[in-house]
Order: C-alpha cells, then sequence, then structure tokens
C-alpha cells in the first residue's frame, strides 16, 4: 500500500513512503518530526496545522501526504534563516502569542499574506488570519505583530543589502 | 484610540537592565514558540510508543448489553482493547473519585451517562490503526430516556446515577448569607425586581485539547506521565490514591501546554486508561484527544439555572440580593472547586455593591450530559455571579428610570469602605469602583453616546450601551477555607542562587500561556536586583518542582507570586548578612538599594546581590550554611479582589436582528503590575472569551441528549473578523495583603465582559419591553423581538 | 480523527481519471480541493475504496474570458476567483461568493468545480451558479456533455453527473449592458455555512428588470431558485413594494428547516430580508 513521496520541505528534498491516506500533517510531525505544525481540530476549522505549499497558506490536516508529492512546502521551522524572520520577530516584539499553540499557524498563514500584500491594512489582516483560531490573545496583538513584520520586510526591502552593496 | 500604552499608573523601581516589575518585558518563553520548537505533550515521542484511542457512547443513556472486542483485537498491531469489567477486576479502578468527592466512571460496566461517554479503549502500535479498531468494536446499547433538563431530573422519574445509595438525581443543597435578615430586607424594600436567567452550558476549547503520554518502567516500577496539566502535583497526588503506586514513583511532566482555562484541571477518564494501558502493556502509551472528543466529553463550564431578586429603596439605594440557583452537574459532581465551596464563589454574588443583606441557595442536580463544572477562564463561578448581579443592576437602574452607570455610583461599596465585609461574608481586601467606572466613561466618551443613543432611537435605529463594573474573587486561597481533596490550597517558590549570580526559580504553579517564565523571573529580579534575564523560572515537573496546587482560577500571581517574592526576601535577609560580613558592618546600618547592600551614608560601600551570590559559596561568616537559596509555601491571608469596569456600544441590525460591538472599553485594576505587556495580552484574551460566550458559543443537547455543537463547525470561537478591536484603560489599587500588591488578572475580562455585553444589547431593545435576553444573544433570538415589535428593515 | 483506507490514484489527464471512475465505479471518489471531502473522510462518514486525485491533471485551472462567456476551468481554486482582476471588475456576483467560502486557507485549495460537484445546498456557488445561468461542460467516456446548470443538481450531493463524468470548465455568461450581480450571505461567524445565502444576477433596462435569476443557499434539500421571486422582478423596476414581493416570494418558494443555524421562520424572513438586500447591491452595481 505504500507510495513513495518526494517533496522540498523547508529547502531540503525528502523521500518516504507513505500510506496513501496519511494526513500531511501526521506525514510532517511524525515522519520528520518537525512538531512545530500543530493540530487543533478535525474540521479545517482552527488553522493550527497552516503550512506554506508551493507558496500557498493551506490547511495540513486537510490533505494528503501524497499529494505533496513533488511540491514544496515551508514550516515553522524553516522561517528564521540568519536571524529570526521579520513575523516571528513580530510576534515577540508585540506580544503577539501566548501559549504558543496556534503561533506557527498563525505565522505561516502571515508568511504566505504578506508575500500577496506587503502593505495590508488592519482589516485585511484581520480577515487575512480569520482562517486561524487563537483562544489566548483576542487577536489584537497578532495584528499587531503582522503589521510589525510588514513594516519590518518593507523597510528591508527599501535598504539594499550589504551583499548588494559589496558586487556593486 | 490607542489607550494600551499609558503605563503611568504602573509601578517601576528597577532599571531597565534589572528588569523587574512594571517593565513591558518581551517574553522569555517566546524564542521557542516562535520556532516551532515549543514541546507540547504530542510532541513526545518515546521508543516502542503504543497509542491508544477511545470506543464512546452514541446514546446519552443507555445499558450496555455486550461489548464485543474481537475483530478489534484481530486487527494486526491492536495489542489490548480495556473495558471497565477489565479495570474492575484490576481492583475497581472502573470508578473514580471527582474532586468534589463524587465518584465518576473511567469505563461503564452496565451503562453509559452522557453522549460520547468512554466505552472501552483500544491500544495500538499505531494512531491510524487504533483509530481503525474503535471502528470495529461492537457494542450493544438498550437505549434509556435521557435525562437532559435539570428541572426535570430533579423529578426522580429516572435516575441517572444507581450506582449511588441515594437514588435521586439531586445531589447537594448549598446557602449562604443570611435567610432570615434577607427576607426582612426585602418586605421594607419599596422596589424589588426579579429575573430568571441560564448561564448555558460552554467549552473551554484550548486550541491544544487533552492527551498524556504514561510511560510504565516495569524494572524500577516508576510511572513517568507527560500529561496536559494545570495542576502537575496535585494530578500526580490523585495518580497515587487512584492506583496505589507510590508517590515517590510517579513523575507527572506537564511540558508546555497548549491553552488549559480550567479544562486541564480535572482527571478525565483518558488519561486513566492511559496510565492503565502502559501498566499492562509494559510500554510508553500515547492518547490524545480529538477535538469532537474535546468537546463532546471534557469538562463543560457554566450551566446554572438563576433566579434572583434585588431590592432596592425608595431613592434607588440596593438593599439586598435573594438568589435561587439550581446548577447542571451532569452525569456527576466533578467541578474544580475547592472541597468547601459546592458552588465555588457563586456568593460573590453581591457584586460591587453595597447592601445590607443577601442570601444564595443552590441545589444540583445529576443529568445525562458529561460531568464537569470548570471554570472556562473564571475563579470557581464567579461568572456566574457577576453575570446575575450586574444584569439585575442594570434591570433595576431601567426600572427605576436611572442611568446604568449614575445607579452603579450610587450603589458602589465607598473606597473608604475598604475592607469592606459583604454580606456573604467576604472581606473584599481593596477597592475603587468609582474612579474604575468614571476612567471608563470618560474613555468611551459616555455622555456624548447617551446623546448619540437618544438621536438614534428618535430614527428608529438600535443603538445600546452596556455597563459591567465587576468584582473578582481570586488567589484561593487561604488554608483555612481552602483545599482540594483535602490539600490546602499554599503555593510555593524555591529559589537558588548560582555563585556567578543567575539563579532558577522553580514555582508549583503551571504556566499555559500566561507567561510565568517571565514574570516569576521579573517578581525575583525586583525583590532581588538580579537581571530577569539571568534567572531561568522552571515549573511543570514533579520531581524537580516544590508542591503546589497549580495554575486556575487567577491563583499564580496571588499564590505562587507571593511565595517567589517571600522567597526573594528570605534570600535577601541572609545576603545582608553575608554583605555585613563582607563590608565589615553592622546588619542595621545596610541598606538596600535595588541591587546591593550599602553603608548608610557611605553608598561607595557596598556590595551587589552577585558579589554576595558569589560569598556565599566562597567567602560567608564562619557558622553561616554555605549557599543561597530559599523556599516559600505561601499561605495567603486573604483572598484578592481584581475589579473593573467596562462598557461595550452595539449597533442591532434591524433587517438580521446581528449585534455589531462598536466599540468596547475595559477599565481593569489588578493592583500592582508585573509586567503591563503581558497584562494587557491576558485582558485581550479574557474579553474574547468573554465576547464568545456572550455571543456565539453553547454546547446545546438535544431531547436525546446528543450533543449537537460536537466541533468547532458548531462550537462558534470567534475569529478575528468577529472579535472588535479592545481599548484597554487601567487604575492601579495595590492589595494590601499581597507581598507585591498583585492580584490576579487573567479572568477579570472573561467575568466582566459578558454582561456588559448583554447589558448593551438589553439597553438597545429597553424601549421594546426587553427586560433581558439569555446568552449567548444570538441573531434569531433578537430576529424574534424585533419582528414581534413591529421592526423591519425598512 | 483518521480517515480509513483507500487505494490512491493520481492520474495525469482526464481520459485516465474517466477509465479510473468507469473502473471501479461506485467504490471510486474524485479528489478535487479536498476541502469538504477529507474532514468527511476524517469523521468516516465518507469511506471510498478508491480516491481518484485529479490535482495532477494540467490544464483545469484556468480564467479565461472568450468571445461568448467566462470559462472557469473546474480545478479553479477559490483564492484564483478572489483574487482575480477581471472576475472582481466584471463578474461581481463571483467575486462576492468567493470572499465568503470557508476561509482564506480552505479558499487556497478549495475549487469551484468540487464546490458544484458536491452538491451542498450549504455551499455557495450552486446559488451563485443557478443565478448565472452558468453552462457545465463533463467528461465522460463518450466525450464532452455540456449540462445547463438548472438540469445540474438533482438533490442532497446529488448532480446529474454520471459516475464516471467529470466536471471540467464552468461557462457563465459575459455580462451584458445593464446587468449587475450580488452575493449577500448570512453566516454565524467567518468560515460558518451560509444561515442563508443570496445570489442574484440581473439586468435592468431603462429602469425595469428585463432579466433576473436568483440562486438560494442552504434553505433547501438541494440548491434552489427563487423562480418566484425571479418573476416578482422581471418587468418591474426594482423599487419599494418590488423588493418586498420578491422578498416574499422568496422567503415562500424556499424550503428551511430549524436547526442551530435558526428556526425555520427566522431563516425565511432572513431569506426575505437578504433576497431585498442583494438585489439592491446588484442593482447599485448595474448603474456602477
Amino acid at each position: 500500500m505504500g507510495r513513495t513521496v518526494k517533496l522540498t520541505v523547508n529547502g531540503q528534498e525528502v523521500s518516504r513512503e507513505v500510506e496513501p491516506r496519511l494526513l500531511l500533517v501526521h506525514f510532517i510531525r511524525e515522519d520528520l518530526n518537525l512538531t512545530g505544525t500543530h493540530i487543533g481540530c478535525d474540521t479545517t476549522s482552527c488553522g493550527a496545522c497552516t503550512i506554506n505549499m508551493d507558496g500557498k497558506a493551506v490547511k495540513s490536516c486537510t490533505i494528503f501526504a501524497v499529494q505533496a508529492d513533488g511540491r514544496s512546502i515551508e514550516t515553522i521551522e524553516g522561517m528564521a534563516q540568519n536571524g529570526l524572520h521579520p513575523l516571528q520577530e513580530g510576534f515577540w516584539e508585540k506580544h503577539g502569542l501566548q501559549c504558543g499553540y496556534c503561533t506557527p499557524g498563525m505565522i505561516m498563514c502571515a508568511n504566505a499574506f504578506l508575500k500577496e500584500n506587503p502593505q495590508p491594512t488592519e482589516e485585511e489582516i484581520r480577515w487575512a488570519i480569520s482562517g486561524n483560531l487563537c483562544r489566548c490573545t483576542g487577536y489584537v496583538k497578532i495584528v499587531e505583530a503582522i503589521q510589525y513584520a510588514a513594516n519590518k520586510i518593507q523597510a528591508q526591502a527599501a535598504q539594499p543589502s550589504e551583499t548588494k552593496e559589496v558586487v556593486a | 484610540m490607542s489607550i494600551t500604552e499609558s503605563d503611568k499608573d504602573v509601578r517601576i523601581t528597577t532599571p531597565a537592565d534589572v528588569c523587574g516589575m512594571g517593565h513591558r518585558m518581551k517574553r522569555k518563553e517566546d524564542p521557542r514558540f516562535i520556532q516551532g520548537a515549543g514541546h507540547y505533550v504530542d510532541d513526545i515521542k518515546l521508543p516502542g510508543m503504543l497509542y491508544l484511542d477511545i470506543v464512546r457512547s452514541p446514546h446519552a443513556h443507555a445499558k450496555i448489553l455486550n461489548i464485543d472486542a474481537s475483530a478489534a483485537l484481530a486487527l494486526p498491531g491492536v495489542l489490548a482493547v480495556i473495558t471497565g469489567q477489565d479495570l474492575k477486576a484490576a481492583g475497581n479502578l472502573h470508578m473514580m473519585p471527582t474532586l468534589m468527592s463524587d465518584t465518576q466512571m473511567v469505563l461503564p460496566i452496565e451503562k453509559v451517562v452522557y453522549y460520547a461517554q468512554e466505552v472501552c479503549a483500544v491500544v495500538a502500535t499505531s494512531r491510524y490503526i487504533a483509530a481503525d479498531a474503535v471502528e470495529l468494536v461492537k457494542v450493544d446499547y438498550e437505549p434509556l430516556p435521557a435525562v437532559v433538563d435539570p428541572f426535570q431530573a430533579l423529578k426522580d422519574e429516572v435516575i441517572v446515577r444507581e450506582d449511588k445509595e441515594k437514588k435521586s438525581n439531586h445531589v447537594w443543597h448549598w446557602e449562604t448569607g443570611n435567610k432570615d435578615a434577607t427576607d426582612e430586607v426585602f418586605s421594607r424594600s419599596s422596589k424589588v425586581v426579579k429575573q430568571k436567567m441560564h448561564i448555558p452550558r460552554i467549552h473551554v476549547s484550548s486550541i491544544e485539547t487533552c492527551g498524556m503520554v504514561a510511560d510504565w518502567d516495569k524494572i524500577n516500577e516508576h510511572m513517568t506521565i507527560y500529561m496536559t496539566s494545570q495542576a502537575p502535583h496535585a494530578h500526580r497526588t490523585v495518580v497515587s490514591l487512584v492506583s496505589g503506586i507510590p508517590e515517590h514513583k510517579i513523575r507527572v511532566i506537564s511540558p508546555d501546554i497548549g491553552g488549559g482555562f480550567g479544562g486541564k484541571v480535572p482527571v478525565y477518564p483518558g488519561y486513566v486508561c492511559t496510565i492503565v494501558a502502559s501498566l499492562v502493556t509494559g510500554k510508553p502509551v500515547k492518547w490524545i484527544e480529538d477535538r469532537s472528543e474535546n468537546l463532546q466529553a471534557d469538562s463543560f463550564a457554566r450551566d446554572y439555572h438563576i433566579d434572583a431578586e434585588l431590592a432596592a429603596d425608595a431613592n434607588g439605594k440596593i438593599t439586598g440580593l435573594r438568589v435561587k440557583t439550581l446548577a447542571d452537574d451532569g452525569a456527576a459532581d466533578a467541578a474544580a472547586n475547592p472541597s468547601k465551596f459546592p458552588a465555588g464563589l457563586y456568593s460573590i454574588g453581591t457584586g460591587s455593591y453595597d447592601m445590607e443583606a443577601a442570601h444564595f441557595e443552590v441545589d444540583a442536580a445529576y443529568t445525562t450530559k458529561p460531568p464537569g463544572g470548570v471554570a472556562y477562564r473564571c475563579s470557581f463561578r464567579v461568572t456566574e455571579a457577576v453575570h446575575m448581579i450586574e444584569r439585575m443592576t442594570d434591570i433595576m437602574a431601567h426600572d427605576l428610570g436611572q442611568d446604568p452607570a449614575e445607579f452603579r455610583m450610587k450603589n458602589f461599596i465607598k473606597k473608604e469602605q475598604f475592607p469592606y465585609h459583604s454580606p456573604t461574608g467576604w472581606d473584599y481586601d481593596s477597592g475603587d469602583y468609582h474612579r474604575a467606572l468614571r476612567l471608563a466613561m470618560d474613555l468611551i466618551g459616555y455622555e456624548d453616546l447617551r446623546k448619540e443613543q437618544a438621536e438614534k432611537r428618535q430614527r428608529g435605529e438600535l443603538m445600546g450601551i452596556g455597563i459591567s463594573s465587576f468584582t473578582e474573587i481570586v488567589g484561593a486561597g487561604p488554608s483555612k477555607d481552602f483545599d482540594i481533596l483535602g490539600i490546602k490550597m499554599f503555593d510555593s517558590c524555591e529559589i537558588r542562587i548560582h555563585p556567578t549570580g543567575s539563579a532558577i526559580v522553580r514555582i508549583g504553579v503551571q504556566t499555559q500561556g500566561q507567561g510565568h517564565e517571565t514574570t516569576f523571573a521579573q517578581i525575583v529580579a525586583e525583590e532581588l536586583g538580579l537581571p530577569a534575564s539571568a534567572i531561568t523560572v522552571e515549573h511543570g515537573d514533579t520531581d524537580t518542582a516544590p508542591y503546589g496546587l497549580g495554575t486556575y482560577a487567577s491563583r499564580s500571581t496571588p499564590t505562587a507570586g507571593a511565595a517567589a517574592a517571600v522567597a526573594a526576601r528570605k534570600i535577601r535577609d541572609k545576603a545582608r548578612k553575608i554583605a555585613a560580613y563582607l563590608l565589615e558592618a553592622n546588619e542595621e546600618d545596610l541598606e538596600w538599594d535595588v541591587n546591593k547592600f550599602m553603608v548608610k551614608g557611605s553608598p561607595t560601600r557596598a556590595k551587589t546581590i552577585q558579589e554576595i551570590a558569589f560569598a556565599a559559596y566562597t567567602n560567608f561568616p564562619q557558622g553561616m550554611e554555605a549557599g543561597m537559596e530559599a523556599v516559600n509555601y505561601y499561605d495567603p491571608p486573604n483572598l484578592t479582589f481584581p475589579f473593573g469596569s467596562y462598557i461595550c456600544v452595539v449597533d442591532i441590525d434591524k433587517g438580521t436582528g446581528e449585534v455589531k460591538v462598536r466599540r468596547f472599553v475595559a477599565v481593569d485594576d489588578c493592583g500592582n503590575i508585573i509586567n503591563p505587556l503581558i497584562v494587557e495580552g491576558q485582558i485581550h484574551g479574557g474579553l474574547t472569551m468573554g465576547l464568545a460566550p456572550a455571543l456565539f458559543e453553547e454546547i446545546v443537547y438535544d431531547e436525546n441528549g446528543q450533543n449537537l455543537s460536537g466541533t468547532f463547525m458548531d462550537y462558534l470561537l470567534p475569529t478575528s473578523m468577529e472579535t472588535p478591536k479592545w481599548e484597554l484603560g487601567k487604575t492601579v489599587t495595590p492589595s494590601p495583603h499581597h507581598p507585591i500588591g498583585a492580584k490576579g488578572v487573567g479572568e477579570s475580562p472573561t467575568v466582566g465582559a459578558p454582561p456588559a455585553i448583554a447589558n448593551a444589547v438589553v439597553d438597545a431593545l429597553w424601549h421594546l419591553g426587553v427586560r433581558h435576553l439569555e446568552i449567548p444573544i444570538t441573531p434569531p433570538k433578537i430576529w424574534k423581538i424585533l419582528r414581534d415589535n413591529g421592526i423591519d428593515e425598512d | 480523527m483518521i480517515p480509513g483506507k483507500f487505494e490512491y490514484f493520481a492520474p495525469s489527464s482526464v481520459k485516465e481519471a474517466i477509465g479510473l471512475l468507469d473502473r471501479y465505479g461506485e467504490d471510486a471518489k474524485i479528489l478535487a480541493g479536498g476541502q469538504s471531502l477529507i474532514p468527511a473522510m476524517r469523521f468516516r462518514l465518507a469511506q471510498p475504496e478508491i480516491l481518484v486525485d485529479i490535482n495532477r491533471i494540467e490544464g483545469l485551472d484556468y480564467i479565461r474570458e472568450l468571445d461568448d462567456y467566462l470559462a472557469i476551468g473546474a480545478m479553479t481554486r477559490e483564492a484564483s476567483l478572489e483574487k482575480s482582476a477581471l472576475i472582481s471588475q466584471r463578474y461581481p456576483l463571483l467575486a462576492d461568493t468567493a470572499k465568503v467560502i470557508a476561509d482564506p486557507l480552505v479558499r487556497n485549495m478549495a475549487t469551484v468545480g468540487g464546490n458544484l460537484a458536491h452538491a451542498d445546498p450549504a455551499n455557495d456557488h450552486p446559488a451563485t451558479m443557478l443565478a448565472y445561468d452558468a453552462t457545465l461542460v463533463a467528461e465522460g467516456p463518450d466525450g464532452d456533455t455540456i449540462i445547463g446548470i438548472d438540469d445540474f443538481f438533482l438533490g442532497l450531493f446529488e448532480t446529474s453527473l454520471a459516475k464516471d463524468q467529470i466536471l471540467k470548465e464552468i461557462r457563465l455568461p459575459k455580462p451584458g449592458p445593464g446587468s449587475g450581480g450580488a452575493y449577500l450571505k448570512i453566516e454565524r461567524k467567518v468560515g460558518d455555512y451560509a444561515v442563508v445565502g443570496v445570489a442574484i444576477q440581473l439586468t435592468v433596462e431603462n429602469g425595469t428588470v428585463t432579466a433576473a435569476r436568483i440562486g438560494l443557499t442552504n434553505v433547501a434539500g438541494a440548491p434552489m431558485r427563487a423562480k418566484n421571486a425571479e418573476a416578482a422582478l422581471i418587468g418591474n423596476a426594482p423599487t419599494g413594494d418590488i423588493l418586498e414581493k420578491a422578498g416574499q416570494a422568496a422567503a415562500a418558494e424556499c424550503e428551511p428547516w430549524s436547526d442551530l443555524r435558526g428556526s425555520e421562520e427566522y431563516k425565511r424572513d432572513m431569506v426575505r430580508i437578504v433576497t431585498k438586500r442583494a438585489i439592491r447591491k446588484a442593482v447599485e452595481r448595474v448603474g456602477a
């Protein structure tokens, strides 16, 4: 019954044999031991399992691992590159988390969102995270965290990076 | 408007590098959570680990005729199916005590008494095989009539608990206050308002469900338990008492917890089955609930049917309160209350108002619903009490034709009356209710809103303004009154200062997101001047943390927070001795300044806490014990009484009955603030968990006792779109008896918000003759009123 | 919540998929976006033995305006509809609909074809496509079949698609002069299925409604048109009493039931209210 899936996870190629019914979230958590992606419901309601697949934010509890064959996925574990990602920084600075359980899903949701909409309004942010439930924060500081990240990413983009300067 | 950044009342005595109380310190625990390195129970994977899944009842009430597990056992990978009979044979483990000294089934022998009740447990080599095996267990039932309505239950036509000696669905009767005095007050009061109300069954629904990994080490006869526990020590004791495993052979580890809110206080059958499965198989066993199991079978909150009467004199001065209540306990009294308080702290229901007399009576009934009575982010039934008194106050004000704000101002306990002895026997430690309400009114622009409302009403538009001026009662509690299963409700802290001046602080309470790793470091930093960044806070491991009763009911800061300050002060006392020795001065000649002892009058002659810590291991006075550590088990002299005033503005859609919360201002007073950033987060979250039952959440049963709201598709947690942008304000009235003047804050907003919202909706509709609406106030309820009054959108 | 076992196929062409459907008949189920099917499988409410994943088939994900109609590939994700400038400018009824289906993350996976083929009256696209008078293209062993939307929905979870047919394309008439549309939905919270939903597409000429189609969400056992409401509108100016008449007609002809979302009576009245509001919004868009 096993099927081989090959995919890119946080930039690394992985290949595993899986049962077709294996949910992607279980594949990520159990087979790859990337436990930052969480499970909070059975009905595609809570978004704790949100990852990015080919750049889009999706709920990994409602995708079979076999569907991810050949695709590229990114999880919370892949976010920090040369230091924290601005979203991670924003959640820390603005107290955008309490128990931390919804946080990876929120960050991954916001990650895909900010790529499409780099300068969102508060209303647009609230809309973007409306498929991710948080029971602790009341969302106010999550919104602030995402705004922080948007500003930081904008500022970084506006400034030529050091490498570019060296090349020039 | 951003009110949240104003820290003008926050007391700060330490510089930023020390980061004691009052600093907006970024949380120390966050780096792991934002990088996906949090460590929750389901993240634990042990070699050879098995998985447990549970067969549940499709009936609310049914005899079990037969359980046939043969097909399940024949499935490759299935190791065991555990039934109630197996547990009974293993030493009557099929029943377990509840925290309220009732009993509850772990697994049934004869009948099931609620929908989704655990019927038997399947143990397999994988989560997927266990789920397959659950489908293969055949259970024959003979359905019995469900008992859904607690008033009907009291007629005893169908007995829920036939296993008990008393063949009745009446569980207990409890009363407090002075009945005769209250009756007398009512007889001479010119105005009495009456209202029945139901505070419906709701569910905490932390985003992480409950779960456990039990790991029985046969050789050493030692059980390690990883558990979603808000109270690991209490759970260790319960496990020892139930299983007979000596307590020193049990280690309970509560790792990162994905939200608790009271739902992770009780012991659930799934936990016991998991422990038994590990004992039986000699392997580690994991059990993680599904969301549906969590919503359908775990402890509920609330479910109080209230009949209240409030009396006032001709001048509109409240004189007395008389309350009768029926509590729907479900199939067992499994509330998580202190033992002496079957109805929790419900008698705080006289609220923020000075009155002559009050009397509370509560009865409890068994029904065929899941047992419980946990908090949902509230201190033992305070939410029910506050909803009742704040609704009654509003009804009285409206009935008397008085502005609800003015009416409250007139009836508040005055600042100079504190400490205030309430008619039900509580001693409120401190308060300044007038100031908090006035601030809330100023922040929201109360008088202008009333004008706007009057104008809109002229035009037929529906707008309402609701107030709630609540008094909380938290920090259980003083040992003379407060215990759980006999264990007094102290809490604890142990501090060790390392030679190089960093420290470890271990506490008996257990964070589920409240930020203990940060706030407790700040408390100790405040007391000792060590940088909070150099202080590790550890909790949740019963092998290392001092015994404590855990985190719920906003008790961490009032109890363990006090213990941390007291333990730190013990260390400071020793530090003074060492400093005197090092400085060759008399102890009495030394004074403390942020982080050092100095000789009075010669500030250059000083020793920092770091220097003193090093000396405690390297150069201490002859005869003194080496090292620098202290422990304190803090027994609070009283509870603390946080308070606040909330004002909510709603607009109602005349066409659909939809309620839009336009603005919500929350002024909270939780005494001295340890970390404003964290306090704001707690209030935002608490307000959202107040909004939820006011407008959205309810666990609904049909007449057969089936749970109709057993998934997140029908149990409606608010999203970012339903949640308003909360506006906060604060006053600071320190607790006079708490070592750092703090009071606890996590639950105030959950307690205070629902009546503010309900009052706003009723306020919008009062001119139509509406006195009360049951929460959750859903659009269909409002729609009915609108159409009954001939109101349509055009 | 773990799905039961199944055998998995990921065909790379429609033909191959049809072959699988043909071979396995009732045992097979198509996996499109999976956002309804997978939760149903997790609850074991659906236990297909064979899953035919059509996500690997190229060329089913597109939005193209042709001479006569707008063509939408069946595997077009809801998010693509939501973000399409063409759709938001020229097909506001569809844009409204895409925005309120489930939540933003679900919309990244969920497909318009899956939403229709599932034939759940609680889904939002059926009402919208009824209002648009959409045409569906399905392929089976004997080639393509064109199905008018009025002939597509047969009942709850039931369509006129044969077991071995695959929905490939949805065609919407291009908006003519004076046309406008809107979808309005009452939901208990974001992400919820509709308490009621009303889709309307109409044409107004010289102040008179000359054409109107109205679809209703979640108020009958199958996706339905509010034909009496349409009749009340056509030939009249869409104002005042006429709106009320149309709303009342829709309220009378729908067949809601009482549940957690409200009583039958409440839902009927919401159909009345929302129908009126949707008409107003559609008419406003005619002007715009």
